[in-house]
C-alpha cells in the first residue's frame, strides 16, 4: 500500500493548522474590540468559507492563484505556484478550517472577563505577556476546540483542495481524495482502506482532546 | 501626596465630571449605583480615556488633554482593587502575587516580600490555592497583596465589601482600615454604603449623575450634607420642600409644619431633611401632632411610619427609627425634633 496520501494529508492539515491557529486566533482578538458595525462586516468575510460550498473557495482560489491570473503569474516568478502541487493543499485547507478557528476564539475571547487584562495593565505586566499568559490561558478551552475543530476540517477537506490541486498520485493525492479516486475506478477495498485510515486518526484526534480536558478539569479542581 | 482628577467624559446621553483631590489618608466616592464612580476608577487608571481635563498624581501628570498626555496603566503605578479581586484563574495564590512583584529581579529579594505579605494578610498556608478555592475574604486579601506589593502610588477600592457576607463585612473594615494606615500613599475608595463611607474614609467626595456635588470631611457631610443627594446618600430618610420665612424657621408645606432650626436660614433654601432617629417625643421644641400609619421591626430597632396631623392627603408619610432598649414611647401623640436636627438643604 502506497503510504503518500496518508503522510500528505497529515503534513497539509498540521501546517495549515498552525496557520490558521495564528491567524485566526490575531483576527479574532482584534476583531473583539472592534465597533459593533465594522466586526458584523469583518465577520461576514471571514466567515464566508464555512458557509460556502468548498468547491466556490476552490474556484476563488483559482482564479486568484491561476497560473494565468496576474497573482499567480506574479508568485511563479518567485518559484511558488498553488495549483497542483502539494503546497496548494495548504491554502485550501486552510481557508477552509479557518472560520472554524477565528469564530471560536472570538466566542471565547468576547465572554473573557476583561477586569483581569485591566488589573493586569495596573499591575504593570505588559500587553504581550498579559496576551499569552493571562489572556489565553483563560480562554484555552475555546481556543483548543476551535484548533480540533480546524484540524479536522483540514484533514478532511476535499471541495477545495481537488479544485486547486486535483488528484495526482505521489504528488497531490490526500486520504480524501484518494477515497474518491479509489471509489471512482471501482478499488472498493482500496477506498475502504483509507476511510479506516481516517477513522482512525479521527478517533485518536478527539480521543487526545478528551484526555487534555479531564486533566485540565483535574488540575483546576486540585 | 496627592491625587488631582478634574476630568469630563461622554458616554451617549451620560456625561462624567468628575473634580475632586485626595488630602491625604482615604476619601470615598460615595453615590448610587450607575453615577459615574467606576468609571472614574477606570479613567485615573488609565483603562478609560476622559474626553478632556487632567489628572495629576503626586506631581507627574498622569493625564492632560490639552498637552496630549496620556501615561499607559502600566505607567500609571495606580493600584486598582477590583470588585471582583480580579485574580488570574490559571494561577495560584503565590503566582498572582508574584505578577505583582515582576519588576523585582532579585530572586531572594522578591522571594522576603512575598513571604512578609503573605504573612501581613495572613495568606500563609494558601500560597498554593487556586482563586476558585479561596473564600471572598481569602480572595480579597490575595488581591490586595498582590497589589501592596506592586508598591503603587495610589491605591483605588471598587466597592470593596458588596461582594462579602455581611457578617464578615465589618470585621474585614476593620482589618482593611488598619492596613490602609500603615500603607502611607493615599487611597480612594469607591462606595454606595454610608455605613462603609463612614467607617473608612476620612473624607467624602459625593456624586451624583456622573458630577461630584461636593467633597467633605466625613462628619462635616453627614452633620451637614447641604443638597438633597449628599442627605439621601448619607441615608436621610425624610426629605420634604421647603421656604424660609424667618432667619430660624422654615415652613414645610408637605408636612404642614413649621420648624426651628438653629442654624440661620440662607435665601434659596430648597428643602429640609430630618434624620428618622431624631423625632423624640420627649422633644419640646418643633412638637407637632401625629397619626401613626405603619411599622416595621429590625433587629434591634423599630421602624414606625406616621403623619402629621395637618399633612396634606397624597404626600408621604416620614419615619421614625429608636431603639428597642430605649425606654421611649412607641407611639405617642406628639413628636419634636432639635433644632440642631433639622439639615438644611440648598442644593437638588
Amino acid at each position: 500500500m502506497d503510504w503518500y496520501p496518508l503522510w500528505n494529508s497529515l503534513r497539509i492539515a498540521a501546517i495549515s493548522c498552525i496557520l490558521v491557529f495564528f491567524t485566526g486566533i490575531f483576527a479574532a482578538y482584534y476583531a473583539s474590540k472592534l465597533p459593533k458595525t465594522v466586526k458584523g462586516l469583518l465577520d461576514v468575510v471571514l466567515t464566508l468559507p464555512l458557509v460556502l460550498p468548498p468547491t466556490v473557495c476552490g474556484y476563488f482560489l483559482l482564479v486568484l492563484f491561476g497560473v494565468k491570473r496576474p497573482l499567480g503569474r506574479f508568485l511563479a516568478q518567485y518559484g511558488i505556484q498553488f495549483v497542483m502541487t502539494w503546497y496548494g493543499g495548504i491554502l485550501a485547507a486552510a481557508v477552509v478550517a479557518f472560520p472554524l478557528m477565528y469564530r471560536t476564539a472570538r466566542g471565547a475571547f468576547e465572554s473573557f472577563d476583561e477586569t483581569l487584562a485591566y488589573s493586569a495593565m495596573t499591575l504593570g505586566l505588559s500587553n504581550t505577556y498579559i496576551f499569552w499568559r493571562i489572556r489565553m490561558p483563560a480562554c484555552r478551552q475555546g481556543i483548543l476546540a476551535g484548533t480540533v475543530l480546524a484540524f479536522a476540517r483540514a484533514l478532511g477537506e476535499y471541495g477545495a483542495t481537488s479544485m486547486l490541486i486535483g488528484y495526482t498520485p505521489r504528488r497531490t493525492a490526500t486520504i480524501s481524495t484518494t477515497v474518491y479516486q479509489l471509489w471512482r475506478t471501482n478499488d472498493t477495498a482500496g477506498a475502504f482502506r483509507w476511510v479506516l485510515v481516517n477513522l482512525a486518526i479521527s478517533t485518536v484526534v478527539l480521543l487526545a482532546v478528551n484526555l487534555l480536558e479531564d486533566r485540565q478539569k483535574r488540575t483546576v479542581k486540585k | 501626596m496627592s491625587l488631582v482628577v478634574d476630568i469630563r467624559k461622554k458616554l451617549g446621553s451620560f456625561t462624567l465630571q468628575a473634580f475632586f483631590e485626595t488630602r491625604g489618608g482615604i476619601l470615598g466616592l460615595l453615590g448610587a449605583s450607575g453615577c459615574g464612580k467606576s468609571m472614574t476608577l477606570k479613567c485615573i487608571a488609565g483603562i478609560e480615556k476622559p474626553d478632556s481635563g487632567y489628572i495629576e498624581l503626586d506631581g507627574t501628570v498622569l493625564f492632560d488633554a490639552k498637552k496630549g498626555i496620556n501615561l499607559t496603566p502600566q505607567q500609571r503605578r495606580v493600584g486598582y482593587l477590583f470588585q471582583n479581586n480580579a485574580l488570574f484563574p490559571n494561577m495560584t495564590v503565590r503566582q498572582n502575587i508574584l505578577c505583582g512583584l515582576h519588576r523585582e529581579n532579585n530572586r531572594s529579594i522578591r522571594e522576603k516580600r512575598l513571604q512578609k505579605v503573605l504573612q501581613l494578610l495572613q495568606l500563609e498556608g494558601l500560597e498554593q490555592h487556586r482563586p476558585h478555592q479561596l473564600s471572598g475574604g481569602q480572595a480579597q486579601r490575595t488581591a490586595l497583596a498582590r497589589i501592596l506589593v506592586n508598591e503603587p502610588r495610589l491605591l483605588m477600592l471598587d466597592e470593596p465589601f458588596s461582594a462579602l457576607d455581611s457578617h464578615l463585612r465589618e470585621k474585614l473594615q476593620l482589618e482593611l482600615r488598619k492596613l490602609l494606615m500603615d500603607y502611607g500613599h493615599d487611597v480612594l475608595m469607591v462606595t454606595h454604603s454610608r455605613d462603609e463611607a463612614y467607617h473608612m474614609c476620612g473624607q467624602l467626595a459625593v456624586m451624583h449623575n456622573g458630577r461630584v456635588l461636593t467633597q467633605q470631611d466625613t462628619r462635616e457631610l453627614f452633620a451637614n450634607p447641604r443638597s438633597i443627594h449628599a442627605a439621601v446618600l448619607t441615608g436621610c430618610k425624610n426629605i420634604a420642600h421647603a421656604r424660609k420665612v424667618g432667619s430660624y424657621e422654615v415652613e414645610v408645606p408637605e408636612w404642614g409644619i413649621r420648624l426651628h432650626t438653629q442654624q440661620p436660614v440662607e435665601n434659596g433654601l430648597k428643602a429640609v431633611g430630618i434624620r428618622a432617629h431624631s423625632f423624640q417625643p420627649e422633644e419640646q421644641q418643633n412638637a407637632a401632632l401625629v397619626q401613626w400609619v405603619g411599622e416595621m421591626e429590625e433587629p434591634f430597632e423599630w421602624i414606625t411610619e406616621f403623619r402629621f396631623v395637618h399633612q396634606p392627603a397624597q404626600t408621604s408619610a416620614v419615619w421614625r427609627r429608636f431603639s428597642k432598649n430605649s425606654s421611649t414611647e412607641k407611639y405617642p401623640d406628639r413628636l419634636g425634633v432639635a433644632p440642631e436636627h433639622i439639615l438644611l438643604l440648598y442644593e437638588p
